[in-house]
């Protein structure tokens, strides 16, 4: 009964409780029930709050019996990547140097999903601050992937697909700063959903590069994204870069994708997103998918946009230079962390704060901290992050040119496979290669997601499939996304996560 | 090391001065720059904070509209054009009291730019020209406990009050201010006090030195006479009130020149004031390592007021400061010379508002130029923080124009005003400062003298009124200054007429 609770999808849920079916108490303890059978091997969770969210779902039942519930999604439970603050729950960003720091306050998104009644599983490994594309550089360990525990889960946000993909949790929230949300969704067979920028608040959101980073839904449908995104999107006046305008209704375009209908919709493939150094059976799923949506009505065209091919150059210009600013906060004055200099007798606090963010702080973060730094130093600034801002111009106009010719654009997510623990962490050019198809929409803030392209035939694992639309054309992402899933999910014959292993027989993995 | 310095006039032989100035002054909004805290001096430590302006994680910036605001009607009283298209910056540094270890400035995009104040010194008008007007984020304070001198070297411990941080700042900066010469320092004092009038009439600021409400960094250089090339300047902080900038100008001439002549170049650093000594001292050095490594803020959208609102709020301004002053010396009926030791002593606004009270405007000039500013200067302070306010001095006009007491008394109630006791007539009837008015007692004094005095009284009745002084001086005396000295002199001329 309770396996069967945790495999249904959120809408599914909502559904069950609507009809007396089931309720919050009964879906959410199956799904602390699932975290503890599974997460010792996919440690997907960095913290868990049983007590909290079955006491939110206790006070869900309670509203649902009064007739007084508050959202579609009331009593469904949510996991949140814990690089959103939560009042009073833990909140590390996978960094040594905030371990022990309960916010004060919540996350606008966190506020949001808790006044529609969602009881909060617990807070989702990450690459630390949000660095990097396999959540190996998490201070807590690595995430591990469902599909296949010796490998990758994707990052940073690999703790929240890797609990949507493992059955722990029906929804989480993640975040996308260059592909964060959509390359793990791609290497996990989950979707993921970075919005337009803009909108959804990021106040309470941790950040790793502001005018980069979008929250976003991570589950196991488009409808359930589209749910979610309803939930969490909209202007925040606490966030002045959000957005003021309404969202055009992205369950509606779900809904509407769903039929598998894609007539009159134009559809542009990348030209620049293919090529060498991309997986064949990565390619395979992608252009069998394409072939699916013309056959369900789409047009295709070629489009090309030269400048994407400096958009990793510019990202990891653009990246590191707002976070080394960003994290000049943790400086052990006022929370997280404090580590005194060994064999100095009163240290002062300069030489306190060197001290704690040398051994706060891991490699991957020292590394972006010294390249921002680098990059916004007096003499530099305009060759490197100057620079870096007029090609991030150019390739927005590179998406305009082509979205005068498609409604939408589709790519890979990812170029590969979820590859082996510990075989990029050395070499980090090979690692930020993994964002190479996501990082165009972040620095154009368009909105993308990646829905479950298939198995690549080399390796038997998931692959993704990117659909990108203009800002704030979010709906068109959710109509081609639900289309694209609907087909090729009847050419399975279900949901590609039912060939994942099963994990609660401890029959596959290592651990 | 004590540098010897160089005399005065003997500097101004060799060189030419060069000012900056760069001024703070902290606005009176009701919430801070960039959240809902709110905005107010002295509240217990850190109670007005929020986890924006305490930089915690994840904690984001919005403008506070009203800011923009003052910051607009400032560039205008300031002639100075307004940026249609603007944003914030990040300036980047390590700093405890400095919640995000950077601050939310602006850089090469100010929202006010390229402006000009005329400044009156000794009946001559200098224009200082403004390089820009920019908004940013006051830091937090920080308090230095154990140790000496109050200062972060030597203490055992600090504590830190982020109450300021997020406290929304103007940073107002001047173009090099050169050929003011012997001048230099009035200029600079003229200009910090004249600039304090400003902002008090636009209502955006306190204003107060003391409090930190406005805040003056010095900046100097010499450049040898004539050569008309800017030297190495320094930048002097901590310099708290009028007196201060013009003695900072002076001491900082007067060992720039001491180090020149010696063949030394001077070190381009950031130096202390030090109002007790009446010196400046070596601060951090300021080189070109020194990198903020600004960048414009990703957490915040351009500001771009639009031409209408610029237009609307020009229309706000108060009357231009030079129109002013004419207008006022023409209502006052005040001599030139009257008016200029009025502005030399910083008594304009409180001379406008003491006749705003209601008392003759000579009289108020009286009290500001001359008693007042006296006690100012003996305590070393202001003469806004003089500790007796406008309408206090038009209520003890009013007092003596009622006869209740004479300029003499009045001192005493000023004296009662500074002590905080009350208000004046409560200080009249505590401190028995009354005049006595009763004629019986005053004949009796009277008579008292005449009696005293047989000769004077007789020249009295000969019809030499002039020796009358003596007698009034008696009676005075015997009802120790708490008579009328018209009535005493009345009642002398009745009785020995």
């Amino acid at each position: 009964m309770s396996a069967d609770l945790t495999r249904r999808t959120a809408a599914e849920l909502a559904d069950d409780l609507a009809s007396g079916a089931t309720t919050s108490v009964a879906l959410t303890q199956a799904h602390l029930d699932r975290i503890a059978a599974v997460d010792g091997a996919v440690h997907a969770f960095l913290h868990v709050d049983a007590e909290g969210a079955l006491a939110q779902a206790a006070a869900s039942d309670e509203r649902r019996a009064e007739g007084a519930t508050r959202s579609a999604l009331d009593g469904v439970p949510i996991a949140v990547k814990d690089v959103l603050a939560t009042e009073g729950l833990p909140t590390t960003c996978g960094s040594k140097i905030l371990e022990g720091w309960l916010p004060p306050y919540d996350a606008t998104v966190v506020a949001k999903v808790k006044a529609a009644g969602l009881p909060i599983l617990g807070k989702t490994n990450m690459d630390e601050f949000a660095m990097g594309s396999s959540t190996e550089h998490s201070a807590y360990g690595a995430t591990h992937n469902p599909w296949d525990l010796d490998r990758i889960p994707g990052g940073s946000g690999g703790g929240s697909a890797a609990a949507v993909a493992a059955f722990e949790a029906p929804l989480a929230l993640g975040t996308d700063t260059g592909g964060s949300i959509r390359q793990p969704g791609a290497v996990t067979g989950t979707v993921g959903v970075k919005p337009t920028y803009g909108g959804v608040s990021r106040y309470g959101l941790v950040a790793l590069a502001n005018s980069l980073d979008q929250v976003g839904p991570v589950t196991r449908t488009v409808l359930d994204s589209a749910l979610l995104h309803e939930l969490i999107g909209g202007h925040d006046p606490r966030d002045s870069t959000s957005v003021d305008q309404p969202l055009p209704s992205l369950v509606e375009a779900a809904r509407r994708g769903a039929t598998g209908d894609l007539s009159g919709v134009r559809i542009g493939v990348v030209k620049e997103l293919a090529g060498e150094g991309w997986q064949p059976g990565v390619m395979a799923r992608f252009t069998e998918a394409v072939d699916l949506m013309v056959g369900a009505g789409a047009e295709v065209v070629e489009v090309s946009c030269p400048t994407f091919v400096h958009a990793l150059a510019t990202y990891y210009l653009i990246l590191p230079a707002e976070a080394s600013s960003n994290l000049a906060k943790f400086d052990a004055m006022r929370y997280g962390l404090r580590v005194l200099p060994e064999g100095v007798a009163s240290p002062s606090a300069e030489e306190v704060m060197r001290a704690t963010r040398d051994a706060g702080f891991g490699d991957e973060v020292k590394r972006r901290i010294i390249l921002g730094t680098y990059a916004l130093s007096s003499g530099y600034y305009d060759a490197y992050y100057g620079q870096a801002q007029k090609v991030r111009t150019l390739i927005t106009r590179d998406f305009d040119a082509a979205f005068a010719q498609a409604d939408v654009l589709v790519s890979p997510t990812a170029p590969t496979t979820a590859f082996k623990l510990g075989e990029k962490l050395d070499d980090p050019l090979a690692m930020y290669l993994n964002d190479l198809a996501t990082i165009p929409a972040n620095l154009a803030g368009v909105p993308g997601i990646s829905v479950p392209s298939g198995l690549a035939d080399e390796d038997g694992l998931p692959a993704g499939l990117q659909v990108l639309a203009p800002a704030l054309a979010d709906d068109r992402v959710y109509r081609v996304g639900a289309a694209a899933e609907t087909l090729l999910t009847s050419t399975w014959g279900g949901s590609l996560l039912d060939r994942a292993p099963d994990l609660s027989t401890g029959s596959e993995g290592p651990r | 090391m004590a540098t010897a310095l160089v005399d005065f006039d003997t500097v101004l032989a060799t060189y030419d001065p060069a000012l900056g100035l760069e001024v703070h002054v902290e606005l009176n909004t009701a919430t801070k720059m960039f959240c809902g805290c709110p905005a107010v001096f002295g509240g217990e430590p850190n109670s007005q904070v929020c986890p924006t302006c305490l930089g915690l994680p994840g904690a984001m910036p919005v403008v506070n509209g009203k800011a923009v605001e003052s910051a607009i009607r400032i560039g205008l009283a300031l002639n100075c054009s307004i940026a249609e298209w603007c944003r914030f910056a990040r300036k980047n540094y390590f700093y405890p009291d400095m919640p995000k270890n950077f601050q939310t400035s602006q850089y090469d995009e100010p929202i006010a730019f390229d402006g000009w104040m005329d400044v009156d010194v000794d009946g001559e008008t200098f224009r200082v020209e403004i390089e820009r007007a920019h908004m940013e984020e006051d830091t937090g304070k920080s308090l230095h406990v154990g140790g000496a001198t109050g200062r972060i070297h030597g203490a055992d411990y600090s504590l830190v009050d982020y109450n300021r941080a997020g406290i929304p700042l103007i940073e107002i900066v001047t173009r090099p201010i050169v050929g003011a010469g012997e001048k230099a320092p009035l200029v600079a004092r003229a200009y910090v006090q004249q600039l304090r009038d400003l902002i008090l009439a636009l209502g955006v600021s306190e204003a107060r030195m003391d409090q930190g409400n406005l805040r003056a960094d010095v900046n100097l250089s010499l450049s040898p006479k004539g050569s008309g090339v800017l030297g190495t300047r320094t930048e002097t902080k901590n310099v708290n009130s009028f007196r201060s900038v013009e003695r900072a100008v002076r001491f900082e001439m007067q060992r720039h020149a001491a180090v020149l002549d010696q063949g030394g170049s001077i070190l381009q650093e950031t130096r202390h004031w030090h109002e007790d000594t009446g010196r400046t001292t070596s601060g951090r050095e300021k080189s070109d390592a020194e990198d903020y490594r600004y960048f414009p803020e990703p957490d915040l959208v351009p500001v771009a007021p639009s031409r209408e609102w610029v237009e609307e709020l020009r229309g706000t301004l108060p009357e231009n400061p030079t129109t002013k002053r004419a207008r006022l010396q023409g209502d006052w009926g005040f001599t030139d010379l009257e008016m200029r030791d009025v502005v030399a002593a910083g008594a304009l606004l409180p001379i406008e508002q003491t006749v705003a009270a209601g008392a003759p405007p000579q009289a108020a000039r009286k009290w500001w130029v001359a008693e007042l500013a006296r006690r100012a200067n003996d305590a070393g302070v202001e003469l806004a923080e003089v500790g007796v306010t406008p309408e206090q001095v038009a209520a003890v006009q009013a007092l003596v124009d009622a006869g209740t007491i004479n300029d003499k008394l009045a001192r005493q109630v000023f004296d009662g005003l500074q002590a905080g006791e009350g208000t004046p007539g409560e200080i009249v009837a505590a401190r028995g400062l009354a005049v006595v008015s009763d004629d019986g007692a005053l004949g009796a004094a009277v008579d008292k003298a005449i009696e005293a005095n047989p000769d004077v009284a007789q020249k009295i009745r000969d019809g030499k009124h002039a020796a009358a002084g003596a007698l009034i001086g008696a009676v005075m005396k015997e009802m120790r200054g708490q008579a009328d000295a018209g009535r005493v002199r009345e009642l002398v001329l009745e009785k020995l007429a």
